[in-house]
């Protein structure tokens, strides 16, 4: 396969100058370890990038060499929300609330461009990238991607989840949105983010 | 058990018909009209505007305020039997003066026809036409989904509300010419109105007509249901 080599698997230093000990660095490595080889992916598939997703759970890409063969369609048992595809505002709600239902630790992967970005559907229905609406841990890039990418940051998120420490507090901290907005991130970042970028900047169709 | 509704078989009308086969060689303008739009003609004269046969498909214009009576004729008539509406939709033209215009796409399986029809709405007044749901159950979402998109109102229609966008949404009717294609609100706006909108509020679980189908349900889960218990959260 044209999978690039295996990361170089990290373990856990011990640095004196840290106000960690031995103990809590093995037990880091220990939960860590435990958490990164078994996370439990919640499939929030709306479009072709989910067909994507099933290719890579099944047989000849096989997720479960991961951990990660029991798709977990109950939130409230899910490690990572794994969007696949285009989320329109309707859909937004939705999303928020399985995001929220999900017990920490959790983590999101944003699978695709239009989950990313909004992808080539710059327009009145579609969110433009689900960061403006869940934090997101690890972006994956493809319209749609192979399941090679999605396995890379699957991977790439394994290596986030070891280097986890225990004593770093804002780590497992709820993002809380603002009770009026709902918006967790402040409004001009959003439309920040929403931006349109490369060709779509000189799209003439918005005014008539 | 009898089935609760007629079953139409197609072709039921003529059975001495030859079998159907697939048209050739169809003209772009000008094939076979399809012998509804004659007997439309006929029957309610000056209403008829406009009859238009384009790739063997008879498309018949008719005055706003008659299509009511012409459906209504097409689904009852015996030589006619129209008894399957396959869509409902709105056009807009993207010359301005241009009329907007309501079709329906009906089809009748015992005599195997099809045949559209068009009404124009000039846009110096409120888009209405009268809704077809009292002769074809089918246009209940269908006449939702144009109300939504092109904000053409269906008078008569029972529950006419939003269907594709939430029925909060604010900012007007997206295929309409003059909609901008990313919307009128900032990204922003348009998050925190969607994310204010609840998903429940109408299509709960509960309110998804389990009490219709009450008497449908296997034994031991209308046992439970009457013993209080309730799906969801």
């Amino acid at each position: 396969m044209g999978l690039t080599n295996r990361p170089e698997r990290r373990v856990v230093e011990y640095d004196p100058r840290s106000q960690e000990g031995w103990v809590a660095t093995r037990l880091d490595f220990l939960v860590n370890w435990g958490r990164a080889n078994s996370l439990w992916p919640m499939p929030f598939g709306t479009a072709c990038c989910a067909i994507e997703f099933m290719a890579t759970a099944a047989s000849r890409f096989d997720l479960a060499r991961f951990g990660m063969e029991r798709m977990s369609f109950s939130p409230r048992q899910a490690d990572v929300l794994i969007c696949a595809g285009r989320v329109p505002f309707k859909l937004a709600p939705v999303i928020r609330r399985i995001w929220q239902q999900m017990a920490q630790p959790k983590w999101a992967i944003s699978m695709g461009a239009c989950a990313s970005s909004g992808g080539m559907f710059d327009n009145y229905a579609v969110v433009q990238g689900i960061d403006t609406i869940i934090p997101v841990d690890v972006y994956v890039p493809g319209c749609p991607p192979r399941p090679e990418g999605l396995m890379y940051g699957i991977m790439m998120l394994q290596e986030k989840v070891k280097r986890e420490r225990m004593n770093d507090s804002a780590l497992r901290n709820e993002m809380e949105p603002d009770p009026r907005s709902q918006l967790y991130i402040p409004a001009p970042t959003i439309n920040e983010l929403s931006e349109p970028f490369g060709n779509s900047v000189h799209q003439t169709r918005s005014g008539l | 058990m009898t089935a609760p509704f007629e079953i139409h078989h197609p072709g039921s009308a003529d059975r001495n018909a030859p079998a159907p086969v697939s048209p050739r060689q169809v003209p772009h303008r000008g094939g076979a009209e399809n012998p509804s739009a004659a007997q439309i003609k006929a029957k309610f004269g000056a209403a008829v505007r406009r009859i238009d046969v384009v790739w063997g498909e008879t498309t018949v214009v008719v005055a706003p305020e008659t299509v009511l009576d012409v459906i209504r004729w097409l689904h009852d008539d015996p030589s006619q039997q129209y008894d399957y509406l396959s869509d409902v939709t709105g056009v807009e033209f993207r010359d301005l003066e241009q009329p907007v215009e309501v079709v329906w796409h009906l089809r009748s399986l015992p005599h195997r026809r099809f045949l559209r029809v068009k009404v124009q709405l000039t846009k110096n007044r409120p888009l209405e036409v009268p809704s077809v749901w009292s002769i074809y159950k089918a246009a209940d979402w269908m006449e939702r989904e144009c109300y939504d998109m092109f904000g053409i109102r269906f008078v008569g229609h029972p529950d006419l509300r939003r269907i594709l966008m939430w029925e909060q949404y604010r900012e007007g009717f997206p295929l309409r010419k003059d909609f901008p294609l990313r919307g009128r609100f900032s990204r922003a706006e348009q998050l925190r109105q969607a994310l204010a909108a609840n998903p429940e509020a109408r299509y709960s679980l509960e309110e998804l007509s389990i009490a219709d189908a009450f008497e449908d349900l296997p034994t031991d889960m209308r046992q439970r249901l009457r013993g209080g218990e309730r799906t969801g959260e």
